[in-house]
């Protein structure tokens, strides 16, 4: 009789949250429309700054910290879709952060390790909103189970088209610009390093391996940095978003946010919710028409 | 010390310059670093001349040695500032004037800067005077600005040789009619030995550019067989972008005025690290108080470099 009562107890205990999920699913799309009759920005990139602070002020243990700050990017990350944000990046690790210690750096790659796997289950956020997910950074800095993971992820995951989280780990702008230069000379250049390898010699030498434009088309450009960069399927951020009050960029991003709207709310990462977002893109609406217009002049 | 008169320099001729449409949007609330609910209230406009003058003057200890105001620590100051200047011709709107106006006071506010840079020991000032965006704004309004530029910088170059300041120009100088690029030649060839405060003035600029340039400098020495692509570093690059001309290139402190919460193609590469500090004040308002309300919330703030607390 008791495990009948436990059990009519914990079935009504279950619907009566899934009843609750429900209603504030159902609310929160009400709202996600009546956002959507402005604009709705196309990119949100988030620094995610604060979780150790938040372990420390509620007493927890240091290594629960980051767990709690992928709970709130789970979180974030559905009601980014929900309201139609196609592409959302964030700043998990940088290269900076492998200068901490030892034993940091090494829980938070298993943690990556084992999110990143959670992330690819039946069950999981990606496929519920058929997310592709991109890695973003030197991945050749990551410890192997996660190169692979992460590896494995963008696979798995690369015929997803309906939106997309980029991860940047082992991530530094200025190293993603370096990478690009690097790239680009390789392409460019490959073919008649193999033909004049002590170098060009003279404008001829430029005009018989580039044809006729040689000397242009021997530059590199603008255009051929956008296509290395990491970022180069993504549109540049709308808006760039660095919770707990700092207001620095940390070398996230850099060449990307030429013109993007930053926003430094000073709620801890595990602490950002549905009104903060609701916020940023009330903020986002607020300024885009004054944007669009300087952006013509 | 470098005074600062209004009627000292004469200003470029006002009669073809036209009044731009008024841009209507709300004021925006500006950005600090301490705990709040995600606004707060901009900071009280005070006008930025003869009023802040005196007010330094008070400032200074009865012995004459240190001469921060009160609140500010010598340990703490930052190397180098960076100031996006926005605001002139909403503060002329505001005060019913046209924008040539706004623009002349905002080379007042500047002056000033220049001034209290130099008394407080910051070693590299870098203003965005002009960004080749704003190629694309109506003519005349583009050619009040660069006239604007000229005349002062002309007037300018005493002071400067005087003040022992070293004026750096950088940006897509191309651009620029004949006799300003020779003016900047001049100047910078006057001041080059200077080393009060470097004076790193963008004109013509677009951060992306900068790093572009730097790039494809790399990029030839590759093509040239001078450097392989694998041997190119991040320290490379730095020290082929325009900025690489002073002796500290990255800003320590970013200030953007007028409530605007962007860095609008101004510097990127070089704001790595940088703090930034958004305010409400229009540039030609931003004044002493306003500066040493910047400076202290820089000194507040803990720079961390991606370590943790006490690592950096």
């Amino acid at each position: 009789m008791m495990v009948l009562v436990n059990m009519d107890n914990r079935s009504s205990k279950s619907a009566i949250s899934t009843l609750y999920e429900s209603i504030c699913g159902f609310l929160r799309m009400c709202l996600f429309r009546v956002l959507a009759f402005g604009s709705i920005p196309e990119h949100i990139a988030f620094i995610m700054d604060g979780n150790r602070r938040f372990s420390r002020s509620r007493n927890l243990n240091g290594g629960v910290s980051h767990r709690v700050g992928f709970l709130a990017l789970v979180s974030i990350l559905q009601h980014c879709y929900e309201l139609g944000v196609k592409y959302v990046t964030v700043y998990a690790f940088s290269i900076d952060n492998f200068n901490r210690s030892a034993d940091e750096v090494e829980s938070i790659m298993d943690l990556m390790q084992e999110k990143i796997e959670k992330l690819l289950k039946e069950e999981s956020i990606v496929n519920k909103y058929g997310i592709k997910i991109n890695f973003f950074g030197n991945l050749n800095l990551l410890n192997e189970p996660v190169r692979r993971a992460a590896e494995r992820a963008m696979v798995v995951t690369a015929g997803n088209t309906r939106a997309v989280l980029s991860i940047c780990v082992a991530y530094t702008c200025t190293d993603e610009i370096v990478h690009a230069v690097q790239e680009s000379c390789h392409k460019k250049w490959a073919r008649f390093q193999e033909e004049k390898p002590n170098g060009l010699d003279n404008d001829d030498d430029m005009i018989e391996c580039f044809g006729k434009n040689g000397l242009e088309e021997s530059e590199i450009t603008v255009v051929d940095l956008e296509r290395n960069m990491y970022t180069a399927e993504c549109p540049d951020p709308d808006i760039l978003v660095r919770t707990s009050g700092e207001t620095r960029l940390s070398n996230f991003l850099l060449w990307q946010t030429t013109c993007c709207q930053l926003l430094s709310p000073s709620a801890l990462w595990p602490e950002i919710s549905l009104r903060h977002l609701v916020w940023m893109i009330l903020e986002y609406q607020r300024v885009r028409p004054y944007l669009e217009k300087k952006k013509r002049l | 010390m470098l005074t600062l008169q209004p009627n000292y320099f004469p200003l470029p001729s006002l009669q073809n310059f036209k009044c731009i449409p008024s841009i209507s949007f709300s004021r925006r609330k500006s950005h600090r670093t301490k705990p709040r609910n995600f606004s707060s209230p901009p900071t009280p406009r005070i006008s930025a001349s003869s009023a802040a003058e005196t007010s330094v003057e008070e400032k200074r200890s009865v012995d004459g040695g240190d001469t921060l105001p009160e609140g500010l620590s010598r340990e703490a100051m930052p190397r180098h500032v960076a100031v996006i200047m926005d605001g002139n011709a909403r503060w002329a709107r505001a005060q019913g004037l046209p924008p040539a106006a706004g623009h002349e006071a905002g080379v007042r506010s500047l002056k000033q800067m220049v001034k209290l840079s130099c008394m407080w020991e910051i070693k590299v000032l870098t203003v965005f005077a002009f960004s080749s965006q704003n190629w694309f704004r109506p003519k005349a309004e583009v050619d009040f600005l660069i006239s604007l530029f000229e005349s002062v910088l002309r007037a300018d170059i005493e002071n400067f040789v005087r003040e022992n300041i070293r004026l750096c120009v950088i940006g897509d100088s191309s651009k620029l009619p004949k006799s300003l690029q020779m003016l900047i030649n001049e100047a910078e060839e006057m001041t080059k030995n200077n080393t009060r405060l470097d004076l790193m003035v963008a004109v013509s600029y677009s951060g992306r550019d900068d790093i572009v340039q730097a790039c494809q400098k790399i990029a030839y020495k590759v093509k040239d067989g001078l450097l392989e692509p694998g041997d190119i570093t991040e320290l490379l690059i730095e020290q082929e972008l325009e900025t690489n001309a002073v002796d500290f290139p990255f800003p320590d402190l970013l200030i953007r005025t007028s409530g605007e919460l962007r860095v609008s193609n101004f510097l990127l590469w070089q704001l790595a690290y940088t703090e930034l500090f958004f305010t409400g004040s229009l540039w030609p308002d931003f004044g002493e108080a306003e500066y040493v309300q910047a400076l202290q919330s820089y000194q507040d703030r803990q720079r961390r470099f991606g370590l943790r607390d006490g690592a950096a």
